[in-house]
């Protein structure tokens, strides 16, 4: 399990060969990058990521955890961003390694199902007009109980 | 007992300041916030509804009815808005 919380930029190619090549016994490898999208209408100038250093990494590294206990992993990475960031920049990354491509798949939807309304990180977006402060939307909540039922 | 209280996102913004430490005798977490409320109106417009609102003790996240018994460290915080 590699936790990472950082404001710099981090390299999604040369992330994803180094756990590639850093796990042992894998059979599938699954990584999702999350970017910062323009918006509709007023474009976006910036995307502030603010957190709670300390419990961020902690939050983390549970639920890398949980995943863990849960499916046969090899390996997991969760790498996530602070600070400004611009349209297209990368947020964040998750890679999961395990033998068989199910629970790769399974595990890294898990994580970014609690990672986005578990972890503490706020967005706020700024624009030429208007700074606002992200909404949590009631279905990233709802995504968590479907890991609740097939406990 | 002395206890750090963070505030994050727009609750810091509504409270005016990241953290500050406060003796209080609150046993839990909501007693605190019925506490700030009554200490100054900031506090009663940022926590006007704690159902909006999360709270983690010691850097867990629990619930506002939470014993506060043996923390150091408070936060409150809307919901996060992580990946």
């Amino acid at each position: 399990m590699d936790i990472r919380v950082q404001e710099a930029p981090f390299n999604f190619g040369a992330e994803a060969q180094a756990f590639s090549e850093a796990q042992d016994g894998a059979g599938a490898i699954v990584t999702f990058t999350g970017l910062v999208r323009d918006l509709p209408g007023a474009p976006l100038d910036v995307m502030e990521i603010e957190h709670y250093p300390g419990m961020t990494e902690k939050a983390l590294a549970k639920i890398a955890q949980d995943a863990d206990a849960r499916w046969e992993l090899t390996g997991s990475l969760i790498i996530h961003r602070y600070g400004p960031l611009r349209p297209g920049d990368q947020i964040m990354m998750v890679a999961t390694a395990s033998k068989h491509r199910k629970d790769a798949f399974e595990a890294a939807e898990f994580l970014m199902d609690f990672l986005k309304s578990r972890a503490p990180f706020w967005k706020r977006e700024v624009t030429a007009e208007n700074k606002a402060w992200v909404d949590s939307k009631a279905e990233d909540e709802d995504a968590l109980s479907r890991w609740d039922q097939n406990q | 007992m002395t206890l750090e209280v963070l505030y994050f996102a727009w609750l810091r913004e509504r409270v005016g300041e990241p953290r500050e430490r406060i003796e209080t005798n609150a046993e839990t977490a909501a007693d605190l916030v019925k506490e700030l409320i009554a200490k100054d109106e900031r506090y009663a417009l940022a926590f006007a509804d704690t159902s909006s609102l999360r709270v983690a003790i010691d850097q867990e996240l629990t619930d506002f009815d939470a014993p506060l018994a043996g923390a150091r460290e408070v936060a409150f915080f809307p919901p996060m808005t992580g990946g």
